[in-house]
C-alpha cells in the first residue's frame, strides 16, 4: 500500500495542478468518488442514484447529464460519455471552485465565461449552440415542477416573457418581419452580466479530512 | 327715519341695562378664552414633530447642504439651536427621556429595519455578523473599560472615583454600534449590499450583548463584588437574552402571519395587525429584560413572507409608507432631542477622560475589526478586503442608545454619571459629525463598490433559482452539507408545512417564479399605462411615435380613436364609487375590467410571442387567432380607458383576479419593491408588434363605433 500511496500522491499532485484544487481537496474528492462508485474505477449514471438528497432536486437529470457532457470536459466534441473517471469528475467540479482572492480582471472574465458556458451547456440539450424557446420552456417547467403540480401554462407564459426580454435586450429594435431564433452564448453572457456569477457559482470544498463522518447518509 | 332711530336707541338702552345688571350679578360670558393646560401635552408633542418634519423639509430644499452634510448632523445642530433658544428664554429644555426613547422612539426604526431586512445577504453573512456583533463588542467593552480604568488610576485627581466596574460599565455603554446612527448615515451613501448588511446587522445584533453587559455591570456595581459564579451566570444570561428575544419575536411573528390569513373581509385594519403584533413583541421582550431589538427583528423577518402573501396590495403599500414615515419621524426627533439634551444636561467636562475615551473607542474598533476579519476570512468564501475592513471599522457610529443607557444610571451608585454623560455625548458628536461627514468622500476616494441598481429581470430570476438548485445538487454530490443544502431543506420544510398553515387558500401553492412573473407583468402593464396616460395630451412621446410609424394610421383616424378613448374614460369615471371608512368594497365593475384587461394582455403577449419566436412556417396562424381574439380585444380598448383612470389615483391595482387553468380565482399582488425601469425598447416592442394585425383590429373597431 505504501508504494502505491506515493504513486497516488504523484497522480493527485498532477490532478491538483491541472484543476486548481489543493492536494487535500483532491484526496477528499477521491474518497467521495470511491464511495459513489463503490470502489470501482469509473462513475456511471446509476451511481448517482445512491445520493438520497439528490432525489428532491428538480434539475437532477440536468446535473447528472452535465457530468457526462463532453463539452464540459474541455474536449471540442459533442455528445455524452457513458462513464467517467476521476479526472473528469474533478474537471466538472472545478467549475465550482471559488474565485481566488487576487485575480486579475482578465482571469475573472475568463472564469465567468467558463462558468456561464457550463450553465449554457446545461440548457442547450441538443448541442446546437442555441437555446431555443422549447429548451427554455423545459427549464422553466422544471423549476415550477418543484411545487408538485406541473403548471405548463404558466411555464409557457414565463418562458415566453423571458425570451422576449432576451430578444429586446440583445437584438434591440427588430423589424416586424424578423423573428428571434434563440439565445446564443453571446446573448446569454449579455443577459446574465448582472448576476456576478463568478462570486455566486461556487461551493465549499473540504480541506480537512472530515469526510469520513459525512459518509453515512 | 326718526322711527328707526328711536328703535335703535331703545335697543341700545336695553342692552346697556342688561349689561350693567349682568356685571353686577355675574361675569360676562367669555367669547374667546384660552385654556392651554387642556391641550398642553398633545400640543407640545405635535409641535415638536411638526418642527422636526419642517426641518427635514428645509434641508432638502437646500441642495448643496444635503449632499455634503448627512441629515443626522444637521438635525443635531438644529437641536442644539432649539435647546439654546429655550434656555435663553429661561425655560428648562426637555430631556431625551429614556423611557420615551426606548418605548416610543426606537421601536419604529427597528421595525422598519427588520421588516425590510434583506434576508439573503443577511443569512449568507450571519457568521461574520455574529462574530463582529458578539466578539467584537465584548472586545471593545473590555479594552475600553480596562484601559480607561488604568488611565484613571494613573491620572488621579477627580478621576479617582472611577473604579473598575464603573469603567467597565462605561465601556459597555459606549462600545455598542448604534443602528439608528448607522442607518441614518449609510442610507445616504449607497455602498454595496455586503458592507451595508455587515455594519447594519452588527449594529442590530449587538443589542443583546449590550443589554446583558449593562445589566450585569449595573448589578455588580450595586452589589460591589464579582464571583466566578456570577460570571458564569452572566454568560448564561447572554444566551437567554438573545435566544429568548428571538423566540418571543418568532412567536409573535407566527401569530401575525396566522391572523393575516383571515383578514380577507377586513382589509382596512391589516396594517394595524402588523404594527401591533410587532410592538407587542418588543414590549413583551422588554418586560422580561430580553433583547427587545432582536425580538422586533425576528418578528418582522418571520412574518413578512406570509403576511405579504395574504394582504392586499394597498395594505402592503400602507405598511411600507407608515413604517417609513414613523421611522423617519422617530429618527429626526431622536437627533433633535440629542441636540437639545446636550444643551440642557448637567455637564462635567474632564479633558483627560473625554479625549482618552475617543481615542480608545477608535483604537479598539480598528483593532477589533482587523483582528476579527483576519480570523473570519479563513472561513469566508468571499474574503473581506482591506477596503471593506476600513469601511466596517469606520462605520461604527455611536448614537442615542448609548446616551439613553447612560442617562438611566442612578447618580447615587455612580457619582461620576455626569462625566460619563458628557464623554458619551462627545463621542456621539465625534462619530456622527466627523465620521458621518467624511465617510461619503472616503467611500468615493477608496472607490468602494456601490449598490448596483437591480432591475427586475425575469431571466436573472430564472437563472438565480436554477443556480440555487444546481449548487444544492453539487453539494449533495460532494456530500458537503453547506449553506445551500440547509437553505434548500428549510425551503422544503417551509413549503410543505408552514406555508399551508399561514397563507390563505391556493396562494400557498404558488411558486416563487410565478409570483415574480406576475409582479413583472403587472409592473410592465403599469408602465405601459403610465406612458399611455401621460402621452394622451401630446403626440410626441416615443411610444406614440413608434405606434404611428408602425401602424401608418392617418391623422384623422388617430384623432377619432382618441375621441373614443376619451369618451370611454368619462363613462368609467362615473362608475367609481366612494367607500365608507370601515369597508373597502371592491368595485365589481373594476374587478371585471381588470380581469378582462389581464386576459387581453395575456392573449396579446401570446400573440406577440408566437409572432416572434416561432419558425416562419407557423406565422400563418396569426390571422385566425386574430379573429378569435377579436371579442376580447374589443373590450380591451375600453379597458385601456378604465385603466387610464385608475393610474392617477393610485399606483396600485386593487384585487386583480386571474382565472387559472381550472377556473378557480387566484389573487395577484404585485410588489412595488422593484425599481421601475423604463426600458424604451421593451415598450416599443410591446406597442409595435404585431404591426399589421393591430391595424386591422383598429379598423374593425372603427367600423363598430362609427
Amino acid at each position: 500500500m505504501g508504494g502505491s500511496q506515493s504513486g497516488r500522491v504523484h497522480v493527485f499532485q498532477d490532478l491538483a495542478d491541472k484543476t486548481g484544487f489543493s492536494i487535500e481537496q483532491v484526496r477528499n474528492l477521491h474518497d467521495r468518488f470511491m464511495y459513489l462508485t463503490k470502489d470501482e474505477d469509473t462513475l456511471r449514471r446509476e451511481h448517482f442514484d445512491s445520493i438520497s438528497y439528490l432525489a428532491f432536486n428538480p434539475i437532477r437529470r440536468e446535473i447528472i447529464d452535465a457530468f457526462f457532457d463532453k463539452r464540459n470536459l474541455g474536449q471540442n466534441e459533442v455528445g455524452c460519455l457513458q462513464e467517467i473517471e476521476f479526472e473528469e469528475f474533478l474537471t466538472i467540479l472545478a467549475f465550482f471552485r471559488p474565485l481566488k482572492p487576487h485575480a486579475t480582471e482578465e482571469e475573472i472574465e475568463n472564469i465567468r465565461r467558463a462558468k456561464l458556458r457550463f450553465l449554457f451547456n446545461m440548457h442547450d440539450t441538443d448541442n446546437d449552440g442555441i437555446i431555443t424557446l422549447d429548451e427554455y420552456r423545459l427549464v422553466v417547467e422544471k423549476l415550477l415542477f418543484s411545487y408538485e403540480t406541473i403548471d405548463s401554462e404558466n411555464a409557457k407564459a414565463i418562458s415566453d416573457a423571458a425570451m422576449l426580454e432576451v430578444a429586446s435586450v440583445t437584438m434591440g429594435q427588430m423589424d416586424p418581419d424578423e423573428f428571434y431564433e434563440g439565445i446564443t452564448f453571446e446573448h446569454f453572457l449579455q443577459i446574465l452580466k448582472g448576476l456576478e456569477i463568478e462570486t455566486k457559482m461556487h461551493i465549499r470544498f473540504l480541506d480537512t479530512t472530515t469526510v469520513q463522518c459525512l459518509k453515512k447518509e | 327715519m326718526s322711527d328707526r332711530m328711536k328703535k335703535m336707541m331703545m335697543i341700545i338702552l336695553i342692552l346697556c341695562c342688561g349689561s350693567v345688571c349682568a356685571e353686577e350679578n355675574r361675569s360676562l360670558f367669555p367669547v374667546l378664552s384660552i385654556s392651554y393646560d387642556y391641550v398642553q401635552m398633545p400640543f407640545e408633542i405635535s409641535l415638536w414633530i411638526l418642527l422636526a418634519s419642517l426641518m427635514k423639509l428645509g434641508f432638502h430644499l437646500i441642495p448643496r447642504l444635503s449632499a455634503v452634510v448627512p441629515e443626522s448632523c444637521l438635525l443635531i445642530v438644529v437641536g442644539l439651536l432649539v435647546g439654546g433658544l429655550i434656555q435663553v428664554l429661561g425655560e428648562d429644555p426637555p430631556f431625551l427621556d429614556s423611557q420615551l426613547f426606548f418605548l416610543c422612539l426606537l421601536p419604529p426604526i427597528i421595525l422598519d429595519a427588520g421588516y425590510f431586512l434583506p434576508i439573503g445577504p443577511f443569512t449568507e453573512n450571519v457568521g461574520t455578523i455574529l462574530m463582529l456583533a458578539v466578539v467584537g463588542t465584548l472586545w471593545n467593552v473590555f479594552f475600553v473599560g480596562v484601559v480607561l480604568y488604568g488611565v484613571c488610576r494613573v491620572a488621579g485627581s477627580g478621576l479617582a472615583t472611577v473604579d473598575l466596574l464603573s469603567s467597565l460599565l462605561f465601556g459597555s455603554i459606549v462600545s455598542a454600534v448604534d443602528p439608528v446612527a448607522v442607518l441614518a448615515v449609510f442610507e445616504e451613501i449607497h455602498i454595496n449590499e455586503l458592507l451595508h448588511i455587515l455594519v447594519f446587522g452588527e449594529s442590530l445584533l449587538n443589542d443583546a450583548v449590550t443589554v446583558v453587559l449593562y445589566h450585569l455591570f449595573e448589578e455588580f456595581a450595586h452589589v460591589g463584588e464579582v464571583t466566578p459564579g456570577d460570571v458564569f451566570l452572566g454568560v448564561l444570561c447572554f444566551f437567554v437574552v438573545a435566544l429568548g428575544g428571538v423566540l418571543v419575536g418568532t412567536v409573535y411573528g407566527v401569530l401575525a402571519a396566522f391572523t393575516s390569513r383571515f383578514t380577507l373581509h377586513t382589509r382596512v385594519i391589516e396594517p394595524l395587525f402588523v404594527f401591533l403584533y410587532s410592538y407587542m413583541a418588543y414590549l413583551s421582550a422588554e418586560l422580561f429584560h430580553l433583547s427587545g431589538i432582536m425580538a422586533l427583528i425576528a418578528c418582522g423577518v418571520v412574518m413578512r413572507p406570509y403576511v405579504e402573501a395574504n394582504i392586499s396590495h394597498k395594505s402592503y403599500t400602507t405598511i411600507k409608507y407608515f413604517l417609513k414615515m414613523w421611522s423617519s419621524v422617530s429618527e429626526t426627533l431622536i437627533f433633535i432631542f440629542l441636540g437639545v439634551s446636550t444643551v440642557a444636561g448637567p455637564h462635567t467636562w474632564n479633558w483627560t477622560f473625554v479625549t482618552v475615551t475617543i481615542i480608545l473607542c477608535l483604537l479598539s474598533r480598528v483593532l477589533g475589526v482587523v483582528g476579527l476579519t483576519y480570523i473570519i476570512n479563513k472561513f469566508r468564501m468571499v474574503k473581506l478586503s482591506g477596503k471593506d475592513q476600513f469601511i466596517v471599522a469606520y462605520g461604527g457610529l455611536r448614537g442615542a442608545i448609548a446616551f439613553s443607557l447612560a442617562f438611566l444610571l442612578s447618580s447615587d451608585i455612580f457619582p461620576m454619571k455626569d462625566m460619563f454623560l458628557t464623554a458619551i455625548i462627545t463621542v456621539i458628536f465625534f462619530t456622527v459629525f466627523v465620521q458621518g461627514m467624511t465617510i461619503r468622500p472616503l467611500v468615493d476616494l477608496l472607490a468602494v463598490k456601490k449598490k448596483k441598481q437591480s432591475k427586475g429581470s425575469i431571466n436573472e430570476e430564472i437563472h438565480t433559482q436554477f443556480l440555487e438548485h444546481l449548487l444544492t445538487g453539487i453539494e449533495d454530490v460532494c456530500a458537503h452539507y453547506g449553506h445551500h443544502h440547509w437553505r434548500d431543506k428549510l425551503n422544503r420544510f417551509n413549503k410543505r408545512y408552514v406555508k399551508r398553515l399561514l397563507i390563505t387558500g391556493d396562494r400557498s401553492q404558488e411558486p416563487q417564479l410565478v409570483s415574480f412573473y406576475n409582479k413583472m407583468e403587472l409592473k410592465q402593464a403599469m408602465m405601459l399605462l403610465e406612458v399611455n396616460s401621460s402621452s394622451s395630451p401630446n403626440t410626441n412621446t416615443p411610444a406614440a411615435t413608434v405606434l404611428k410609424r408602425n401602424l401608418n394610421i392617418s391623422k384623422e383616424r388617430e384623432e377619432e380613436i382618441r375621441k373614443i378613448l376619451r369618451s370611454n374614460l368619462q363613462k368609467t369615471r362615473q362608475r367609481l364609487r366612494s367607500y365608507s371608512r370601515h369597508t373597502l368594497l371592491a368595485d365589481p365593475a373594476e374587478e371585471d375590467w381588470s380581469e378582462i384587461r389581464l386576459r387581453k394582455q395575456q392573449v396579446q403577449m401570446e400573440r406577440r410571442m408566437s409572432h416572434f419566436l416561432t419558425v416562419p412556417a407557423n406565422r400563418q396562424e396569426s390571422p385566425p387567432m386574430r379573429r378569435s381574439c377579436f371579442e376580447s380585444d374589443n373590450q380591451g380598448h375600453l379597458d385601456r380607458a378604465s385603466i387610464l383612470v385608475s393610474v392617477p389615483d393610485s399606483v396600485s391595482l386593487h384585487d386583480e383576479t386571474e382565472p387559472t387553468r381550472d377556473g378557480s380565482r387566484r389573487r395577484q399582488k404585485p410588489s412595488v419593491t422593484f425599481a421601475l425601469d423604463m426600458e424604451e425598447q421593451r415598450m416599443s416592442r410591446c406597442l409595435s408588434d404585431p404591426g399589421p394585425n393591430q391595424l386591422n383590429e383598429e379598423e374593425e373597431m372603427e367600423m363598430d363605433h362609427v
